[in-house]
């Protein structure tokens, strides 16, 4: 019975990180209590994302309650398109039209934290090198042949691919990406732009359930009150058995 | 005060079997006094059943079962529906704690002879509960409309086409169109929240109505019906009520510290409870990189996929729920408890719960040569295991069973 | 089964405790349970103030402003038709507007902030339903006394053009003014102001 048990927990925390190309993923750090990242998320989401990809279960309204933004602010510098507060970010860009323009309909950023991970979406995004053979002249490393452009390029600047050989079984000389460095330097270097994806990564995780923050804060008062319960329970139990032999 | 109390129920008892009803079931219902925490999950699998009822039904309040808004609906209780986090993350992690509990029920039934004469109908109804649970746990799946959601649903109402004969009529019937579509999730929506329900709770009903009948086992395996005392009082026997159900209230507590822990805590259950493909909305052009069953389902996805024939590999998995049904008849041991069989049946056991928990590895993991040869391996055991068991469940059991719980 | 003694008190207490400690337990899971039904965030989102824009607004021409999902009149008056609202006060219910609801600002003969835009809630005070805009003078059916105004098709209640009910006619009140205030000279923001 122990062993089922143990095995069942070893299953459990076994992640499933590991994304299909095989490349590793650069760890983000997710920290929703920190407003001050989130809201500078939010900033670099509304300017860089939104143009393009919705968020559209996510209320303006709901973002600047849980951020500590006031609405006002929201209103004017978070939002462009002439929304409400009330209302979700969506885009006006026609699905037609953005599968003429990019190949693909860009997807619903709502849950991207939730169905990629923070991880995917991290490495993702400091991914992008130059590639003279796609449309945009980038490519990616988590996500060969993507079509989104490195809209971030002005912020990053741009990175080349460094390759090396690998020796593959049959004896024959591959090139496979090493790693990438910057090929024309942007607006930031390099700390202050994972730092920024990191805010960005952030704010997305925060977006894929703003719930969390209000159910890790009352979590540990349940779990409190059902261990008195299961004080009193015991207390209870143990004075009834005792006609018992 | 009392004497009102004692009048108002006079009055009822004399219209409804009130007070007959609390005393066979909880106040003189006699059960051993051994039970040991294996017991719990019979009382927690009933605390489950309500919590999914109730959850379920304030899910329905918000969710709308149509193709175009259903994945919406969801994230519409996740976010703006005042506490709909919650009671969500109670139905979809109640769902797997329904399993953890129900598989652990089983086990216990298993491990002390539980289903065998006189309570074979006992186990019988908790087979079809338990076949009820899976279609219920199936249907409900596909309703958050994600991507796991439609093609798992995909996969699985196509093996019924894998039928000789009626198979594709059969799935199209099922389906009410030729892809999981609008049509299905209607359906799916009425079988999910009223059919199935239903006949889960008869079920139950049946289930305890078939076990207070015959009365109890135990751990020890022994009958204390066999030794009563002057009233007619199982001399081994305490009352449900107030023991039993005292007992079953510190097994709740601890339930639900974890059930609690992991709704504040891990919902995903790292992707296990709630996959994370399920995030997107079902795309019918797009099938996600890897699909997998939820946890509870993979042990019999994997023993499908171990067989390389479609209609095979169908028969297999049917078998491998049908031939649980069988337990009863092909356990030919005399001794109920693992206390007292022998060490055939005792090494049986562990195989077979190893290759059980390896098959439902196996059944998440992409095809892989490794995999496919370990899911036949552990197929081949969780078959022998059952039908093998007329020969071996005899052989070396202890000669003495006790007969009262005190001798030694 | 005891031939122990049995510490009633100790037994009682104990099950007065386990009682109220599952008693709260359950009072908490039902505050969430019966708190989903309240009104989501979308419904308060659709009870949002909005916006009017009555820069086109004709003389006589009555306009719809969806409001928390109901109709919100937006009616332009001509000088004789406030002239005749303040003089014909005899069939009237309620003139001043005591008994019904209409921000502080609204409580004047002319029912609204500026006289000429006249704002009401386009729900009959009876039984809800949404009266139609009469504005001509003595048609054949509502009869030579009728100055213009609104007719309830459902029941029959009438109302003067500044939403007054008419004496003898089912509706209790006179319509409801919503809230409302004036961003500019031309844009109103219904629902946002009291």
């Amino acid at each position: 019975m122990k062993k089922l048990i143990i095995v069942l927990l070893v299953l459990f925390s076994s992640h499933v990180a590991a994304s299909p190309g095989g490349i590793e993923l650069q760890s983000a750090k997710i920290d929703l209590d920190n407003k001050a990242s989130l809201q500078r998320g939010a900033k670099y989401f509304v300017n860089y994302c939104l143009s393009c990809h919705s968020a559209k279960q996510l209320r303006y309204s709901r973002m600047a309650e849980d951020l500590g933004i006031s609405p006002e602010l929201v209103e004017l510098n978070l939002m462009f398109t002439g929304e409400k507060i009330f209302d979700g970010m969506t885009i006006s860009m026609r699905p037609k039209d953005a599968e003429k323009w990019f190949g693909v309909n860009p997807p619903d950023l709502s849950l991207i934290a939730r169905s990629r991970g923070p991880d995917w979406l991290y490495t993702y995004l400091k991914g992008f090198y130059i590639d003279d053979s796609r449309p945009f002249g980038v490519n990616n490393v988590l996500f060969p042949k993507v079509g989104m452009p490195h809209v971030l390029a002005d912020l990053q600047g741009l990175q080349k691919a460094v390759y090396k050989d690998v020796k593959l079984k049959d004896g024959s000389i591959r090139k496979v990406i090493d790693h990438l460095e910057i090929a024309e330097p942007g607006r930031m270097n390099e700390r202050e732009f994972d730092k920024a994806m990191n805010d960005l990564v952030n704010f997305m995780a925060y977006m894929g359930e703003p719930a969390k923050l209000e159910r890790q804060r009352l979590g540990w008062k349940v779990l409190l009150f059902i261990l008195l319960m299961l004080g009193v329970f015991h207390l209870l139990k143990k004075e009834y058995w005792k006609d018992i032999h | 005060m009392s004497g009102m109390l004692k009048n108002a129920l006079g009055w009822a008892d004399a219209r409804f079997p009130l007070s007959k009803v609390w005393n066979e079931h909880l106040a003189q219902y006699y059960a051993p006094k051994n039970f040991n925490w294996m017991y719990y999950f019979g009382s927690l699998a009933m605390l489950v059943l309500v919590n999914q009822i109730i959850t379920g039904i304030f899910l329905t309040i918000h969710y709308k079962p149509d193709a175009l808004l259903a994945f919406d609906s969801v994230e519409y209780i996740m976010r703006d529906v005042e506490w709909g986090w919650l009671i969500r993350y109670m139905h979809s992690t109640g769902a797997s704690a329904f399993f953890i509990v129900v598989y652990m029920h089983m086990f216990r039934g298993l491990v002390y002879g539980s289903f065998k004469k006189p309570r074979e109908l006992v186990w019988v109804f908790g087979m079809i509960i338990y076949v009820a649970l899976m279609a219920e746990a199936f249907m409900g799946y596909l309703l958050p409309w994600g991507q796991m959601s439609y093609w798992g649903a995909q996969v699985i109402v196509s093996l019924f086409g894998a039928i000789p004969y009626v198979g594709e009529d059969l799935a199209l019937w099922l389906r009410g169109d030729y892809v999981i579509s609008d049509a299905t999730l209607n359906r799916f929506f009425a079988f999910h929240v009223i059919a199935i329900p239903l006949v889960l709770v008869i079920l139950v009903f049946m289930h305890i109505v078939a076990l207070h009948a015959v009365g109890s086992n135990n751990p020890e395996g022994i009958e204390i019906k066999k030794h009563k005392d002057e009233n007619g009082i199982p001399l081994d026997g305490i009352p449900f009520h107030p023991y039993y159900s005292v007992k079953d209230l510190v097994g709740v507590a601890v339930f639900l510290f974890i059930f609690a822990l992991i709704i504040f805590y891990m919902p995903e259950m790292g992707g296990y409870f709630l996959e994370h493909a399920n995030f997107v909305p079902a795309d019918p052009l797009k099938t996600p990189e890897h699909i997998a069953p939820v946890w509870y389902f993979t042990p019999f996805y994997a023993v499908l996929r171990a067989v390389p024939d479609k209609f095979l590999g169908v028969v297999a998995m049917a078998g491998a729920i049908i031939v649980l049904f069988l337990l009863p008849w092909l356990d030919r041991g005399v001794n109920k408890s693992i206390r007292y069989r022998g060490p055939v049946f005792k090494a049986a056991i562990i195989a077979f719960c190893i290759s059980f928990v390896g098959l439902g590895y196996f059944g998440m993991q992409p095809v892989t040569a490794v995999g496919t040869f370990f899911s036949r391996f552990f197929s081949i055991i969780y078959f022998a295991f059952f039908l093998l068991m007329p020969w071996y469940s005899n052989i070396g059991q202890d000669k003495y069973v006790p007969e009262r719980l005190d001798e030694k | 089964m005891s031939e122990q003694v049995v510490d009633k008190r100790r037994r009682l207490f104990l099950t007065a405790a386990a009682t109220a400690v599952t008693g709260v337990g359950a009072a908490y899971v039902a505050v969430p349970f019966l708190a989903s039904m309240n009104p989501s965030d979308r419904a308060k989102a659709a009870g949002a103030p909005v916006e009017a824009d009555i820069s086109k607004l004709e003389l006589g021409q009555l306009i719809r402003v969806e409001w928390r999902g109901k109709p919100v009149w937006i009616l332009k008056r001509s000088q004789e038709i406030l002239a005749q609202i303040a003089e014909e006060t005899s069939m009237l219910r309620d003139v001043d507007s005591n008994e019904s609801e209409q921000p502080e600002s609204c409580k004047n003969t002319a029912r609204s902030i500026k006289p000429e835009v006249f704002l009401a809630v386009g729900i009959c005070t009876h039984l809800g339903c949404s009266p139609t805009y009469r504005p001509e003078v003595a048609p054949e059916d509502l009869g030579a006394d009728w100055k213009g105004g609104f007719f309830c098709p459902c029941h029959g209640s009438l109302f003067d053009l500044s939403g007054r009910v008419y004496a003898g006619v089912p509706a209790p009140l006179n319509l409801v003014v919503p809230p409302h205030e004036y961003l500019t000279d031309t844009r109103i923001l219904i629902g946002g102001a009291s």
